[in-house]
């Protein structure tokens, strides 16, 4: 039983952006904060480059502006070099470990849930990263939109069995 | 120094340090950038109800908590210290479609004639916040990733079903805000 709960655990796994290299060293919680750190520089970021307007969505969704493909664009650009790097270097982590890549599976889920996202991303003029940051701009109402982002995950979760994938 | 920082940032600055974030997780400990696994997270901290795919060790995955705990202090941290004192600038025609809607207050990143608590007692409030939210949430697991796990991390590594859920997002974009937003925000 525990066997097969592994397998299933590890194929829903497959089709999502969790992490699938578990590593095999147990640190203390407080090295998380590293992560945090990170975190800080992000949300700096979305705000200070204005990611997380509401109308630099909408100026990216009508053409109006380039600033939002610039950004991505370069993000893209940045990171695909970095990655390229790590993996021709054999780059290891701070702690000794190999850097793994897990390569994605397609499933129909990447284009009805990709519409799907994109409706709701013009609306509401974030995604997942920029709403952590919009609240933590002082527009508190913004936790309505988190908790019904949090309904929407878990009712994926529930119906997930009778989705096409 | 600090006016250049309180200015808005250009967008090869922060594509940039945006770009720099997916080996910095990496090199700090094998980590996947990817930030809508966060409300799964969430879910199967609170919520799991016996759903199987909210049955599993979370806690292995609270690296991912802390690094969206650390996105909410930053934006926390950039309004209260490094804020401009300019207002954001807005294309005109963005302005002038807008203003037909009553939307006229620009003064904020979010706007508050749009987002606010008082909104979410009227219809559009309503459908933008809550149902925009849900198909944020609902949309980003069933493609498994967003902006962030797809369009950033996704590509960097050449995955090409990250291409199609990227393609995906900007057409539901484009969908969203030329045909469908004009009525929702009639309402």
């Amino acid at each position: 039983m525990k066997t097969k709960q592994e397998e299933t655990d590890f194929e829903v796994r497959s089709l999502d952006t969790m992490c699938v290299n578990e590593s095999e060293l147990v640190h203390p919680w407080w090295y998380n904060f590293k992560y945090a750190a990170v975190g800080v520089i992000f949300g700096i970021v979305f705000i200070k480059a204005e990611i997380i307007s509401w109308f630099r969505i909408q100026e990216m969704f009508k053409l109006q502006s380039f600033h939002m493909y610039g950004v991505i664009g370069t993000a893209v650009i940045v990171g695909a070099i970095s990655v390229f790097i790590i993996k021709k270097l054999k780059v290891k982590t701070i702690h000794g470990e190999e850097i793994t890549f897990t390569n994605k599976k397609f499933n129909k889920g990447q284009i009805y849930g990709g519409l799907i996202f994109g409706l709701g991303w013009a609306i509401t003029g974030a995604c997942p990263g920029p709403l952590f940051a919009q609240l933590g701009s002082g527009s508190l109402a913004i936790i309505v939109v988190i908790a019904s982002a949090l309904l929407g995950t878990w009712v994926y979760g529930k119906f997930r069995d009778q989705l096409p994938h | 120094m600090i006016e250049t920082i309180t200015q808005p940032w250009p967008w090869y600055v922060a594509g940039t340090i945006i770009g720099l974030i997916v080996p910095t997780l990496l090199i700090l400990g094998n980590k996947h950038f990817g930030i809508s696994a966060n409300l799964r997270h969430l879910c199967a901290a609170c919520f799991p109800s016996n759903i199987p795919f909210f049955n599993y060790d979370w806690k292995k995955e609270s690296w991912n908590l802390f690094f969206i705990g650390g996105i909410l202090v930053g934006g926390i941290i950039s309004t209260q210290y490094l804020s401009s004192p300019d207002p954001v600038v807005i294309h005109p025609d963005l302005a002038k479609d807008l203003s037909q809607f009553g939307i006229t207050d620009f003064s904020g990143l979010v706007p508050v004639q749009l987002f606010s608590f008082d909104q979410l007692f009227t219809l559009r409030g309503l459908i933008m916040m809550v149902g925009g939210g849900f198909l944020v949430g609902f949309g980003t697991r069933y493609a498994g990733g967003c902006t962030s796990g797809h369009a950033i991390m996704g590509l960097s590594d050449l995955q090409w079903p990250s291409l199609v859920a990227t393609i995906c997002f900007m057409i539901g974009g484009f969908l969203m805000t030329n045909l469908i937003l004009p009525y929702i925000l009639a309402l």
